[in-house]
């Protein structure tokens, strides 16, 4: 097995990791980083629910090799608090109820704030279209939708 | 996963070097067909090699030859390009819609294109706009006019250990046009039924068409440019009955099957539509009504 030393910052916090040339960046976070907020969805970059950030753009972390993390900057779902409360995207969500289950939530958090980073008045159309890369299999997308829209004050 | 080795070259040179490298090597770009690939066996490998920190691999500007697209460069990046956007416009039409933003934010235009499927989102406007494949291999580079770099589904000209190092995008001249439609049983998140790119280059005062070009996915074993449509429009003076006439004759270039996202019949249907629809948003865009 070839490994790879690793220097990445997570959540703001540089991080030294020895990893296998095979591993996710995914199963990097989950099993040997602890960083379990990020779920295991389909594994093949179409549910979305391990999005993260990467250089402040999302990426479907099941899709990246933890190697090319190097010298990154990853923000995961843990990551998006702001002084220790949650931030408005994720206050959002719970106010309007914008999760069933929950397993897509983090995904979708992640996906929300990037949107609304880049468009922060986007359109219902606009939302559901920026946000077709995340899948809620117990289809509340209404409440979703909502809360995006709480978050951006629309 | 199978057991690879992983490596990221800085430079052309060392890119070079690795891909020359025995046994299986893969080039990565944006790795969201790739990853997923090594994961269900359906690709192995001995080594990957990383090639989004080549400077070279990364560009995405314009000088004499055109507009250069670094084979790892993203789809995202392409989309939001304001060249792209004026001049190519049909390419910003297809980076838009492959698969998620998450994946257009990963994935590679060079990635779409050496992955070689017949539905590939970017291929049909990259073959409208006459793209050349710049080649890179350890004694040099060859270039290869992109419509003839595809052999079948997931074969291409590339040999072993040459890689696609950038797209050259002619300039298109003023009064032209391109557009890219696809058609998915969803509003997005799927792969192409069929998928229709037109380039349209018309005298604004004669509306006659000096050149044409139509390229569709999804019908044939590789990307393919529907010739006898384009020999229709040229010379014509554009209207919906040229572009009527066009939509047939590119059915005529259309050999496709019958599976699981559509009929061959379908298929040849919506090649006469998108054909007729992409010419449509041509006019538009060059802002000539039809």
């Amino acid at each position: 097995m070839a490994t790879k030393h690793i220097k990445v910052t997570i959540n703001g916090r540089v991080q030294e990791v020895l990893v296998d040339s095979t591993w996710t960046l995914l199963e990097t976070l989950r099993d040997h980083l602890g960083l379990t907020g990020t779920p295991e969805g389909c594994s093949n970059g179409n549910c979305g629910a391990c999005t993260v950030l990467m250089d402040g753009t999302t990426a479907c972390s099941c899709l990246v090799l933890a190697a090319e993390a190097d010298g990154r900057e990853v923000t995961t779902v843990e990551g998006l608090e702001v002084g220790g409360r949650l931030s408005p995207v994720q206050d959002a969500f719970v106010k309007e109820g914008g999760l069933q289950c929950g397993f897509c939530t983090p995904g979708f958090l992640v996906s929300t704030t990037f949107l609304l980073d880049s468009n922060p008045k986007p359109s219902e159309e606009e939302i559901r279209l920026n946000l077709a890369g995340n899948l809620c299999r117990c289809t509340g997308y209404d409440k979703i939708v909502r809360a995006v829209q709480r978050a951006a004050g629309t | 996963m199978p057991n690879f080795d992983y490596a990221a070259p800085a430079t052309l040179a060392e890119a070079a070097e690795l891909m020359g490298s025995s046994g299986t090597v893969r080039a990565l770009a944006g790795g969201t067909d790739l990853i997923d690939q090594l994961k269900s066996n359906r690709r192995n490998a001995d080594l990957v090699v990383d090639l989004k920190r080549v400077p070279e691999l990364q560009r995405l500007e314009v000088d004499a030859e055109g507009l250069h697209i670094g084979a790892a460069r993203c789809c995202s990046d392409v989309h939001h390009d304001a060249t792209v956007n004026a001049l190519y416009q049909g390419l910003a039409d297809s980076t838009g819609l492959i698969g998620s933003v998450q994946i257009q934010n990963r994935a590679a235009i060079g990635g779409n294109v050496c992955n070689a499927a017949p539905s590939a989102d970017t291929t049909p406007n990259l073959l409208t706009h006459e793209a050349i494949a710049v080649i890179r291999g350890e004694s040099g580079t060859r270039n290869v006019d992109l419509v003839d770099f595809f052999l079948g589904p997931g074969q291409t000209v590339l040999q072993q250990g040459e890689f696609l190092q950038e797209l050259i995008l002619p300039t298109p001249p003023e009064n032209s046009a391109s557009a890219y439609l696809r058609f998915i049983p969803r509003n997005e998140m799927d792969i192409a039924v069929a998928g229709v790119s037109s380039f349209i280059h018309v005298d604004p005062s004669s509306r006659k068409v000096l050149k044409a070009r139509i390229a569709l996915a999804s019908v044939a074993p590789t990307p393919v440019r529907a010739r006898q449509a384009e020999t229709v429009l040229e010379g014509g003076v554009a209207s919906e009955e040229l572009f009527s006439n066009a939509g047939a004759a590119a059915v005529e270039s259309a050999t496709p099957i019958t599976d699981v996202r559509g009929s061959a019949e379908y298929r040849k249907e919506l090649v006469n539509v998108l054909t007729q629809r992409t010419l449509n948003i041509c006019m538009e865009r060059i802002g000539i009504s039809v």
